[in-house]
């Protein structure tokens, strides 16, 4: 068998490296109040994801775990679509998009 | 997955009709496809366990996927027929609206029915992002702009921690499909991984069907949302969620044993007291019904303690759920249609100046917090039942005392109705809110006379 990188690098340094993406993408969503910086942070969470199925896909031989990373790609596209439009509707109507003025709702 | 390539075809039509003119005919027709779409599910009963080859393993029909397939169908028609008069002041979008609302069913559809766990993330999501719609649908209420943010960063969050642990159950057993996966959960040596991984994806769900200490999105979200999006919230997402929490521990945890029975009786108990508690002091009907639901959600998750038995519980419970939240949401849709908000207040004197709806209101109610010829109560008696006979007296102690403080909160909405004086004239209702209100609490009360007609059905 051709001696490949992940051989080489090992599979724990992938998933320590997806942790610590996605631990920061959880921290911007928890302590950023900037929407736009919010939504950002949630597509760092989902891409560090997709970046361990590519490297799971590579490790099981499997091509599953690729086809995957396009459906993921193509939910997240979705997602923030949907998110931007409310974003927009929000920032018409309160002429701000930082999170923190969303206090309407309380009980 | 006839059932689904249905329901996907009737929501593009509903975007078609558009230009064909058709917006008066729009509900008759899509729920004449639904009933349709009903017969065809109901039809693929007798086929159990077959997994269709010709679509790559991604679905099957079960017997556990067909019974809830009807009922999201039937709670569908419900909404459907609700919509009608609450889109009355924006016409231009009603097409859309019922649109969505269909393809929301066809996510819903496809979370009870996979057997690979790629349609299972495309289902939450397609039902994720119609629910963000929806909520945020009132665009210059901002109120609902609100809770539209607040349910959208909530759940893409959820959906990413899901899509995590999806990843790391993949890298552990190399397989997307839930049989390989149940497998090899059997067997030892699986890395570290992937109880780590099952359990991001129960966090993920717990999220979505708002059980404490996951619930606090849910308050502010049902009451900031329009009234019929709360609706679809507070019954068909929460069921289906249910449903699919556990046909994923069904298919995924029998190594995990005793720590994940530990974390179900912790989490079922605090939701049900944190849901319960917080719900007493609530003046707002919304989001009183909104602690409501996440303390049913605490009850809900007693059936995962008995997995391999629950389905039928589970189903009947849910059931019995819905159909009084149906009909509760159909009397509260009416009373405030016009009003600023959904205070109690509002429903001052309804026994007076609409008894018939004072009465489903009141039934519905009775149901929820389980009343004897309700099904509510006979939901919660089997629930009980089963899970004393599993050996968790615990939880069943902590779910008699929260049945009695749940009491509380619903006669303080019912007191308000019949002994205070009301302020307003009768108004008018319309008669596709009649119809669902009564049809959903009659239901209600047949599956209580005859629980056989469920609880038969998934042994």
């Amino acid at each position: 068998m051709i001696e490949n990188i992940l051989n080489i690098i090992g599979i724990e340094n992938y998933i320590f490296l997806t942790v610590l993406l996605f631990c920061i993408g959880v921290f911007g969503v928890l302590y950023r109040r900037n929407a736009i910086i919010v939504f950002m942070s949630i597509e760092i969470m989902l891409n560090a994801v997709n970046l361990l199925f590519v490297a799971f896909s590579t490790y099981h031989q499997d091509a599953e775990g690729q086809v995957f990373v396009f459906f993921s790609m193509a939910v997240a596209a979705a997602e923030v679509a949907v998110g931007l439009a409310i974003l927009v509707s929000v920032f018409r109507n309160l002429g701000s998009i930082d999170i923190d003025n969303l206090k309407n709702l309380k009980g | 997955m006839q059932v689904l390539i249905t329901i996907v075809s009737l929501g593009v039509f509903c975007l078609l009709a558009e230009i064909f003119n058709l917006r008066k005919l729009l509900v008759p027709i899509t729920v004449i496809g639904l009933l349709a779409v009903l017969g065809i599910s109901l039809n693929l009963w007798s086929i159990d366990s077959s997994i269709d080859t010709n679509y790559l393993n991604m679905m099957a029909t079960t017997k556990f996927s067909s019974a809830f397939s009807s009922l999201f169908i039937v709670l569908t028609i419900f909404i459907l027929l609700l919509s009608d008069d609450f889109y009355k002041d924006i016409p231009t979008k009603f097409s859309d609206f019922i649109a969505i609302k269909i393809f929301l069913l066809a996510g819903a559809v496809a979370m009870v029915s996979f057997t690979n766990l790629a349609m299972f993330f495309l289902g939450i999501e397609i039902l994720s992002i119609s629910l963000y719609i929806l909520a945020a649908s009132r665009r210059l209420d901002i109120k609902s702009n609100e809770a539209g943010m607040k349910y959208f960063l909530m759940g893409s969050f959820a959906s990413g921690i899901i899509l995590f642990g999806i990843c790391l159950v993949y890298g552990a057993t190399g397989y997307f499909n839930l049989e390989e996966i149940y497998a090899l959960s059997q067997g030892i040596g699986l890395p570290t991984w992937f109880p780590i991984g099952v359990t991001l994806i129960v966090i993920g769900m717990l999220f979505k069907i708002a059980a404490a200490p996951f619930h606090f999105w849910a308050p502010d979200v049902y009451e900031g949302s329009p009234a019929l999006t709360t609706a679809i919230m507070s019954t068909l997402a929460k069921v289906v969620a249910m449903a699919t929490l556990y046909k994923l521990l069904s298919g995924m945890t029998v190594a995990l044993g005793y720590k994940v029975e530990l974390l179900i009786v912790i989490i079922s108990i605090l939701s049900m007291t944190i849901g319960n508690i917080m719900a007493l002091r609530q003046k707002n009907v919304k989001r009183m019904l909104a602690f409501s639901g996440i303390s049913h959600a605490g009850f809900m998750l007693m059936a995962l303690l008995t997995l391999s038995t629950a389905a039928s519980t589970l189903l009947y419970y849910t059931t019995a759920y819905a159909l009084a939240g149906i009909a509760a949401f159909a009397v509260i849709i009416m009373v405030t249609k016009n009003k600023e908000n959904e205070n109690i207040e509002n429903f001052n004197g309804l026994g007076k100046t609409n008894p018939l709806m004072a009465a489903v209101l009141t039934a519905s109610l009775l149901s929820m917090a389980g009343i004897p010829i309700f099904s509510g109560f006979f939901a919660k008696f089997m629930l009980f039942s089963d899970t004393v006979k599993a050996g968790f007296l615990i939880v069943v102690i902590a779910g008699v005392i929260n049945s009695i403080i749940s009491v509380g909160y619903y006669f303080k909405l019912i007191l308000a109705m019949y002994t205070k004086e009301s302020n307003e004239e009768k108004v008018s209702i319309p008669f596709a809110y009649t119809i669902v209100a009564i049809v959903a609490i009659v239901l209600n009360i047949v599956i209580g006379i005859y629980p056989s007609l469920l609880t038969d059905l998934l042994v």
